[in-house]
């Protein structure tokens, strides 16, 4: 059994959640401190 | 150096000082991009150690190499959870809202990692035993935590719209450890197809030759978390500042 295709699909997957997780976690920070920035030069 | 009668207090002291915001977020800012850097990088090493190093297992042969980024992910999974508690346990002591925001933002990326062990577990299940699943103690338990995690950041959110002050989601961090010890000591307790212990405290089961690649996944991996953590507490943290800032000017 050529076990290659199923190391290659665990890298995907870990990949690809990882990105998905830190491109999550990213945007959500930039939009809410430059939401609290905004608001801070408003006053 | 302190004297011993001081040293308890010293961990304490620690957590007081990095509870306040602003000294936290300055520390926070910084750290954020070089863990965050510093464990892709390792990742990226540890993962090219493993594909291309490491000779082929003698016996599960190169479904080995799924080993490097499922350890990792098993120890993040329950090392995430334990920060959780350890979270939770903070705030109901000592009642720093920083400590509650640490506890929600490890939930969703814990159980990322909860997931992507129950997902390269099965992946590497199928080679080695033949099947992608088995309701055995150590798999079972596992998929336990994963929902946990879940009932987490729905109860978490529950209490945060309805103006909760947060002890519930916190009893239910501390009360989740109990999964902890069953997940960890479910294949010596329990007959089942998972392998026993790789790693104890007296040493390793696992070769030497092959053995160098899972130190950098496993610490990159815990680097990759702390980044991925200090961004959402900082989303947290800035979210809960407008919120406040809008009540101060409708009020």
């Amino acid at each position: 059994m050529n076990v290659w295709p199923f190391v290659v699909a665990a890298y995907a997957v870990t990949f690809a959640a990882s990105a998905g997780l830190s491109l999550w976690a990213w945007q959500g920070m930039r939009k809410a401190e430059a939401a609290a920035d905004a608001l801070r030069k408003d006053k | 150096m302190d004297s011993p009668s001081k040293l308890p207090y010293g961990p304490a002291i620690v957590i007081h000082a990095l509870a306040n915001p602003t000294r936290f977020l300055k520390l926070a800012r910084p750290l954020t991009p070089i863990c965050f850097w510093l464990g892709v990088a390792l990742i990226a090493f540890g993962g090219w150690g493993a594909l291309t190093q490491i000779p082929a297992d003698y016996l599960q042969r190169d479904s080995v190499r799924i080993l490097y980024i499922h350890v990792p992910s098993a120890w993040l999974g329950m090392g995430g959870w334990s920060g959780l508690a350890l979270s939770s346990l903070f705030y109901l002591v000592w009642r720093h809202p920083l400590a509650a925001i640490a506890a929600r933002a490890i939930a969703p990326v814990g159980m990322v990692f909860i997931a992507l062990c129950l997902l390269t577990g099965s992946i590497y299940g199928r080679p080695t035993w033949g099947t992608w699943w088995e309701w055995d103690g150590r798999m079972t338990s596992t998929l336990l935590l994963f929902f946990v995690y879940i009932a987490y950041i729905a109860l978490a959110r529950a209490d945060d719209e309805r103006g909760g002050d947060g002890r519930i989601p916190a009893l239910f961090g501390i009360a989740g450890t109990a999964l902890l010890p069953i997940i960890r000591y479910s294949v010596d307790w329990w007959n089942t197809l998972h392998q026993g212990q790789t790693f104890g405290v007296t040493g390793s089961s696992m070769d030497s030759s092959m053995i160098w690649p899972l130190a950098f996944t496993v610490l990159g991996f815990t680097f990759f978390f702390a980044g991925v953590v200090l961004m959402r507490m900082r989303a947290l943290l800035a979210q809960a500042k407008v919120e406040a800032r809008l009540r101060r000017m409708a009020a």
